[in-house]
């Protein structure tokens, strides 16, 4: 059993902070095949088209009859645990201070013998096992011996928190509690056992429907903050940066143009403020002391969350302008997520179709619920996927763009 | 500080001579009307599908450092009706087609005038939506003789003493409460007074709930289409006296610009 992870202690102010050590990342180009996958939080490994022989470590060629032809494909998992061992010393500074370390010796039942890390319910061998995929702090991909039957608490093993953002006891700052999206998150983030939950509230004169229910809950607390100020967005982090240990972003602004729709870059100019430059306000201002608290007690800083859209894939021409500005926040996060991860910061990009809210209101459903996509994002945290896209119309989109991008495109103009 | 010009012009006659040195011994002081430009300080809101003016945002280039060592400067970006504001004619529908209507051709004489200043800061304080009326005007010309032709009327309400800007804006529901002029009141301003233009403490020279009026926003309607001007977000409007103050209030020289944000300064004798 999994003890509950209990509140844990105030921070002792006169010792230095711990800095982070990062696992071992060096990834060879066919093994980062499995990271993609577990960035989704898929279990991948590559098959061989030629004789279905399933292989671990990826390889450029089938260990059994040498073709080339490999595809990656999800794999169940099911294994039987041969050995186990607990690391007691290592030279590495990542285990060296996390000491002891469980590592198992599994055959999973299609066939390979992998070493996996291993979760202490894992009954000693022999036994059944599930292996999993999970990006480690350094953002690669590890498996996981997963117990065959887990218990409540499972997610508190130390080892999966390790590569997890579970928000249970870590102070989230929310960048905009106004919208639908916004209110829906700071109930999931309550929840889910967070302890302060900043909520964003530019424009104060503003009174929108529902503010005032997340403004009754004990965790959440009101801030100023404007992503298009940057006095506003630095006087905040200078405020609270240092205690913040998950950023989401999900400010955005959306109107529905392409280009001859609309006079003038208004309406385009206020979206790549918000949902361009917004971001980058936002991790100039917060992003450094986030870093410097990645490794600091069992609630370090651990994410950062952007709101994007699945239209950052692909334009969609009657929200054209609202598509590029996504495209630039795409790109832009692409940037924080390679500068956050020396510091072992998770960086996850959310891609959701329509959203049920005022903006979408002439979008034939399927769209989806403010709160799905809260527990969307609450879940990415708690299972410590890079990459979401959640509800029918990401997936669906995501499937085409990864079928053929530009007979999407071609679809996409057409009207969808 | 006193400055000893008047030494200089000792043997002067002229009104600016005598003027300059009322200023210098501070027999005319000189009054700041202006809001301070900040990005705290709130904009016009309108339904988030129609156009929208930019709130006043500032952004560094370098502040002794590595982007500039040995200066500090910023980069600024607003709306033409951003913080204390100039209305010109050309702003409104109704002003569309007057000649010399944009803040660039309005006549440079214009932007030195006397002013009035109605004090409804008592019924404002009572009822936010206060619309100032024909009967307060003819009261105020009661007690200090009517209004001259040419003349700014500003209309205290005190509402630029409200610091936060939430109840600055003070909006519900059904949308902003702020004090403005009656659409009769504009009409005789316009018609009966011939004056200058029309200046508010609050974000707009109509009333918050200015739209419900007839015709919608009265103010604008009719100062702009009969070629008269607006101030907005004035401030210190409780230290000017009933009449006898200069107002001196140059717009940005923007070409066909609708308006400006501008320092608003009276003259005020004591």
């Amino acid at each position: 059993m999994t003890m509950p992870l209990m509140k844990p202690a105030r921070k002792n102010p006169v010792l230095r902070t711990q800095q982070i050590n990062l696992p071992p990342w060096s990834r060879g180009r066919v093994a980062l095949g499995l990271t993609a996958a577990a960035a989704e939080g898929r279990f991948e490994l590559q098959v061989c088209e030629q004789c279905n022989a399933v292989q671990y470590p990826p390889r450029e060629a089938c260990h059994r009859c040498l073709s080339p032809q490999l595809k990656w494909r999800p794999q169940g998992g099911e294994a039987a645990l041969i050995s186990e061992t607990r690391l007691r010393h290592s030279n590495d500074l990542f285990f060296r201070e996390r000491l002891p370390w469980r590592l198992g010796l599994v055959q999973l039942d299609t066939g390979p013998t992998v070493i996996v890390h291993l979760h202490d319910e894992v009954a000693a061998p022999p036994a059944r096992v599930r292996v999993g995929a999970r990006l480690d702090r350094a953002g690669q991909a590890v498996l996981i011996g997963f117990p065959w039957e887990g218990s409540e608490n499972m997610a508190q093993d130390k080892i999966l928190r390790e590569m997890t953002s579970d928000p249970k006891f870590r102070k989230v700052l929310v960048s905009d509690g106004k919208t639908p999206v916004g209110q829906a998150l700071v109930q999931a983030l309550v929840k889910a056992g967070a302890e302060i939950v900043w909520v964003g509230h530019a424009e104060p004169w503003k009174k929108l429907p529902g503010f005032d229910d997340i403004t009754q809950l004990e965790q959440a607390t009101l801030v100023p903050l404007d992503l298009t100020n940057e006095r506003s967005v630095n006087e905040l982090a200078g405020e609270i940066g240092g205690k913040v240990d998950i950023v989401i972003n999900n400010a955005e602004v959306h109107r529905s143009f392409g280009i001859a729709a609309r006079r003038g870059t208004d309406a385009a100019r206020a979206e790549m403020d918000i949902n361009y430059f917004g971001l980058l306000r936002l991790a100039q201002a917060f992003g450094p002391a986030l870093r410097g608290r990645s490794a600091d007690g069992a609630t370090h800083a651990a994410a950062w969350v952007n709101l994007l859209s699945i239209y950052a894939l692909s334009n969609y021409p009657p929200h054209g302008t609202f598509s590029a500005s996504k495209a630039a926040a795409l790109s832009l996060s692409q940037c924080l997520r390679a500068e956050m991860r020396p510091a072992g910061l998770r960086v996850i990009n959310v891609f959701p179709g329509p959203i049920d809210d005022e903006w979408n209101q002439n979008m034939p459903p399927p769209k989806l619920a403010p709160a799905a996509l809260a527990s969307a994002i609450v879940n990415a945290l708690k299972e410590g996927v890079e990459d979401v896209y959640p509800g029918e119309v990401a997936q669906e989109w995501l499937e085409r763009w990864r079928d053929n991008p530009k007979v999407l495109e071609r679809e996409l103009a057409a009207g969808g | 500080m006193t400055l000893a010009r008047g030494h200089d012009m000792q043997a002067t006659t002229s009104l600016l001579g005598s003027l300059a040195v009322a200023l210098a011994s501070g027999r005319i002081r000189v009054v700041d009307l202006t809001q301070t430009l900040s990005p705290d300080f709130p904009q016009i809101a309108l339904p988030p599908e129609m156009g929208q003016c930019w709130a006043f945002r500032i952004e560094e280039i370098s502040r002794y450092d590595e982007r500039g060592p040995a200066w500090y400067w910023n980069n600024f970006s607003c709306g033409e009706h951003t913080g204390t504001h100039f209305d010109a004619p050309i702003h409104w529908i109704s002003g569309r087609d007057l000649p010399h209507n944009s803040v660039d051709t309005i006549p440079t004489q214009h932007f030195v005038a006397p002013a009035c200043v109605i004090d409804c800061s008592k019924q404002a304080q009572a009822d936010p939506d206060y619309l100032l009326t024909v009967a307060d005007i003819e009261q105020f010309e009661a007690q200090h003789g009517r209004i001259g032709a040419g003349t700014w009327a500003l209309m205290r309400t005190d509402w630029s003493k409200r610091h936060d800007p939430e109840a600055y804006q003070n909006f519900d529901e059904t949308g902003q409460h702020t004090p403005g002029p009656s659409s009769e009141a504009v009409q005789f301003l316009v018609t009966q007074r011939n004056v200058l233009g029309f200046g508010s403490e609050a974000i707009g020279t109509d009333a918050g709930q200015g739209y419900h009026l007839r015709p919608p926003y009265p103010c604008h309607y009719f100062m702009h289409g009969a070629g008269r001007y607006g101030l907005q977000c004035l401030a210190n409007l409780d230290l000017l006296p009933p009449t006898g103050a200069l107002l001196v209030c140059p717009p940005l020289k923007i070409e066909k610009g609708s308006g400006s944000p501008l320092r608003v300064i009276a003259l005020v004798e004591d």
